[in-house]
């Protein structure tokens, strides 16, 4: 049984109520939060309430596997009354008076949310250090990050100051920290869970999925927040049901793309190699393909992502909401100021960049070429899952960096995402999951990668590798 | 005037969906601050915009009613610019693919101001500066607008005008917009540049924003083309600028030169999806088209017979034409069911917002009875018009008024013998009218209006005292 499963049929059985449940979640995170600084904001007291609730239910019958559970938001994600900052010094303060559509969904179902997680400010980073409120560090190695942007909610998980998390995904941010925390970590199709109250970074891109310890929890979460909302228009409708796992690849055509592993860290290769094999051995038919639009993903991703947040984040001017500068001349002075003062330095890089490429002039031979590369990327896609069920590539071209490392070097950071970008231009639903330590004892991440609305596909075919590979990724000594 | 005038019209109109273009707010007009509003139009971080079917449907009917195409694949895109009023620092409009394209506005000399294009957006919020102090209301925000966008081909401040009220009075036709001018339900830049007569050579233009008055327009427009000649005529250039019309001294001044004109980063919205209207959609609205303004002026004049005048003053009023077609299916004639509405019953309504709205407590069915005793000469028109004015004081029926044996009305014999009292009865006024005082005569019709309560046929009574008096 996963640990969902464990603790749901443990609180359906009485042998813990939520109540007993979350207070030893509290407990346990005020013990490491100070260390791992995962939880940016806790609500505990909101916690208790909500598990006592969720006792309710359970007692009349009416719970789902979720009651009663303990678990966490990315503090991109709008929370009634409760503060969603983005990690942002522009958004201190900011209590959203409205509830995102998946923790709607979640609380509906006597969800137990214990806090806000840390994140990259505005989810623009691949290692959670650009969030106002400093780094969370990785369980497994503090001297590591997690990863980004959801490095809070994988840290949270990984430390179980959470049975699972929310995070967002626009080039990554679930599937690389989840990778470097030796985390599992879903990014459904675009469109399949509601972004509704996700604080938009890159629109066309972002998408809510689950951070949990195994492929069944996540699916069980996915199952949770999927489906069509009235009020997301790019949702969509998702099969009706359960998603069922086999765990049976008998037959199932794997794709491995060689643009997915140049440039790749050795044992990351030979790790992933080692999973193939696995796969192989089961009766999967493993193809080597070739998508050779992927050599522009990178680019494409940083021109459309930035050129939606430059419009996106317009709006954070200290007027309505959040930070305003004090002392000012006039009106253009205050939002000038305030975005100064509130932004940090890697948002507003990707704002300046993201203003460039739509600007008139540039706006063909940057933001409208990315737009027609896309489509190629999609068609490319299209092509191969014509021929296979699955893709099998890295999660990320290293293991989790060294604290502080990222900031010397930006270039290599923007080309860790070079394994994420392509799934989140084409919309695909893809799980990274943990394959293997490197020699520092750090954990590799797998991604499995499905067609669009074949997210059962992709969590499937990782269940099977979950299973029989049997990876366990401890802790480091003092995260216990 | 050695120049000649050339100007094009960006106007924008609200359109009157119950609900606002991207979420369920209302688009009532006023209500106390930021009450109409929710995450959506206040640009709440993570709320997103859902397009409001309604929006297109009657934008597309604006086209229609525009002659314009309507673009069935189209899109919004989002237009970036920060200033307070606007709280997403962007506005979701149309860019390269507006909705409606290719139309005209037929003025009544039979030329054509072509339609550019016609796209979908949201309107802004307001400022309102207070105390030292200003405020945003976002109830406004999120507002549908239309925008429509005119081709040069305007030539005088007059034609301007009636470019206008045409559009306001089609709006008004098929029930897209009220068109309210002074609650800003309809709003116009006016773009003016001159060019030398009998040259291709445009000149440079410039932009009056935000003209909330049709009389203000036509101001602006003169006082900027006079501006704009007195430049050329030193030897000077236009710059090309943004200009706001000061109301109170009729004069316009520049808001900003092209220098620091904003690029707006158009790109196409990722929140919304691609927008595909099936044709048989455009079709079926386009069949629920009323007749519009210039058909009925035409068909008033030229088959009903109504002279210009009188038609202008009905079909400028949507209600109006309603009440008066109804009479006419009701068989009621055309010439005294006018007569009574421009007389009678718009003397009741003081101002242009009243005849618009058409608000009378007599229904056509009494009209239309009180018209056909008058059309049958069972009751002469001046009683027609008193009972009429009782009936729209009171709101009570044709027949609290008029009983049925009043109907016979007076006799010929009846109505001499009243007339020889008449003349018995004032003596002086009928050696007045002997001694040549034509007008004296009028003192014997309100005996006999009197003595008849207003029943007798007063023409008839004027021969028969004339004859009388021979």
């Amino acid at each position: 049984m996963s640990r969902i499963q464990q603790l749901s049929s443990a609180l359906r059985d009485k042998k813990i109520s939520s109540e007993e449940l979350t207070i030893e979640y509290v407990k346990r995170t005020e013990r490491l939060n100070p260390v791992l600084n995962a939880y940016v904001c806790t609500t505990f007291a909101e916690a208790i309430d909500n598990a006592r609730a969720a006792d309710k239910l359970i007692a009349k019958g009416e719970g789902t596997l979720l009651t009663g559970i303990p678990m966490a938001l990315k503090d991109n994600i709008a929370t009634d009354g409760l503060p969603t900052t983005c990690c942002s010094k522009i958004l201190q303060g900011y209590r959203p008076y409205y509830d995102a559509a998946v923790w709607q969904k979640l609380k509906s179902q006597g969800a137990v949310l214990m806090g806000k997680t840390n994140m990259d400010e505005f989810a623009m980073g691949s290692t959670s250090e650009t969030s106002v409120y400093g780094a969370p560090l990785n369980p497994v190695n503090t001297a590591h990050v997690t990863g980004g942007s959801s490095g809070g909610s994988a840290a949270a998980v990984k430390a179980d100051m959470a049975v699972y998390a929310l995070g967002s995904d626009t080039g990554g941010s679930i599937r690389q920290p989840a990778a470097f925390c030796g985390a599992v970590g879903f990014k459904p199709t675009y469109g399949a869970v509601s972004r509704y109250g996700l604080i938009a970074y890159g629109s066309s891109l972002d998408q809510i999925g689950p951070l949990t310890s195994s492929v069944q929890d996540a699916a069980i979460v996915y199952d949770a927040i999927r489906g069509k909302d009235v009020r997301d228009q790019t949702s969509l409708c998702t099969p009706q049901g359960e998603t069922k796992l086999t765990g049976d690849v008998k037959g199932l055509k794997i794709g491995v793309a060689d643009e997915f592993f140049e440039g790749i860290n050795p044992e990351i290769k030979s790790a992933i190699d080692a999973a193939i094999c696995l796969y192989e051995r089961a009766g999967a038919q493993v193809k080597r393909i070739s998508i050779p639009a992927l050599k522009s993903a990178l680019p494409v991703y940083y021109i459309i992502a930035c050129a939606e947040a430059s419009s996106n984040l317009g709006r954070y001017d200290g007027i309505r909401y959040g930070f305003r500068a004090k002392d000012y001349a006039d009106i253009d002075d205050m939002v000038v100021k305030t975005r100064t003062q509130g932004f940090g330095r890697e948002v507003k890089k990707r704002i300046m960049l993201g203003t460039y490429v739509l600007s008139s002039g540039y706006f063909d031979a940057y933001y409208k070429k990315a737009c027609l590369i896309r489509q190629q990327i999609i068609s490319e896609f299209k092509n191969v899952f014509s021929d296979c069920d699955i893709l099998i590539a890295p999660a990320a071209p290293v293991t989790a960096f060294t604290l502080g490392y990222s900031g010397g070097n930006p270039i290599e950071m923007y080309l860790s995402d070079v394994c994420t970008v392509p799934v989140n231009i084409a919309g695909l639903p893809a799980v990274s999951l943990p394959c293997g330590k490197d020699k520092q004892g750090l954990p590799i991440g797998m991604q499995v990668i499905a067609d669009r609305l074949c997210d059962g596909t992709a969590l499937s075919a990782a269940l099977f590798f979950e299973k029989e590979a049997g990876i366990v990724i401890e802790n480091q000594g003092d995260i216990k | 005037m050695k120049y000649q005038l050339v100007s094009g019209f960006e106007t924008h109109v609200e359109l009157a969906t119950a609900t606002k273009i991207f979420c369920g707010c209302t688009t009532k007009f006023g209500g106390a601050p930021n009450t109409h509003c929710c995450p959506v139009c206040t640009g709440q971080p993570g709320a997103l915009p859902v397009l409001n079917k309604k929006v297109v449907e009657y934008a597309i009917r604006a086209g229609l009613a525009l002659h314009c195409t309507i673009n069935t694949v189209t899109h919004l895109d989002r237009k970036n610019y920060c200033y307070p009023d606007l709280p997403k620092a962007y506005q979701i409009s149309q860019f390269d693919k507006p909705l409606c394209e290719h139309g005209y506005v037929e003025l009544e000399s039979g030329k054509r101001i072509r339609i550019l294009r016609i796209h979908i957006e949201e309107d802004a919020g307001k400022l309102v500066h207070e105390r030292g102090t200003s405020y945003i209301d976002y109830n406004r925000g999120g507002v549908p607008l239309i925008e429509i966008v005119s081709e040069p081909d305007i030539s005088s401040p007059e034609e301007a005008r009636e470019y206008v009220e045409k559009l306001q009075l089609t709006m008004r036709y098929v029930g897209v917009s009220d068109c309210k001018m002074q609650e800003g339900s309809m709003r116009c830049d006016v773009n003016i540049s001159l060019k030398e007569r009998n040259s291709d050579q445009l000149g440079t233009r410039t932009e009056i924003k935000n003209m909330n008055s049709i009389s203000h327009i036509e101001k602006a427009m003169e006082y900027e083309a006079k501006r704009q000649a007195e430049i050329l005529d030193d030897g000077g250039e236009v710059v090309q600028a943004t200009m706001r019309f000061d109301e109170n001294t009729g004069e316009t001044y520049v808001m900003r030169t092209k220098e620091d004109a904003q690029d707006y980063r158009y790109f196409p919205e990722p929140d919304l999806l691609e927008v595909v209207i099936p044709q048989k959609k455009v079709d079926e609205i386009a069949a629920t088209l009323p007749e519009l303004p210039l058909e009925k002026y035409n068909r008033y004049t030229k088959v009903l017979g109504i002279n210009p005048a009188n038609a202008r003053l009905l079909y400028k009023y949507k209600a109006v034409c309603d009440f008066f077609e109804s009479c006419l299916a009701l068989g009621a004639g055309v010439k005294n069911t006018a007569n009574l509405i421009l007389g009678t019953v718009y003397s009741t309504l003081n101002t242009e917002e009243e005849k618009e709205l058409f608000d009378i407590k007599v229904s056509p069915e009494n009209m239309a009875e009180l018209v056909k005793l008058a059309d049958g000469g069972k009751i002469n028109i001046t009683l027609a018009q008193m009972t009429l004015a009782k009936m729209l004081e009171s709101g009570k029926p044709l027949t609290e008024y008029i009983r049925e044996e009043d109907l016979a009305g007076i006799s010929d014999g009846d109505l001499e013998e009243l007339c020889r009292q008449a003349i018995a009865a004032n003596p002086k006024a009928v050696e007045d009218y002997k001694n040549g005082k034509e007008k004296a005569i009028s003192g014997l019709y309100g005996y006999i209006k009197r003595a008849t309560q207003g029943k007798a046929d007063i023409r008839k009574a004027d021969a028969i005292i004339k004859n009388l008096l021979k």
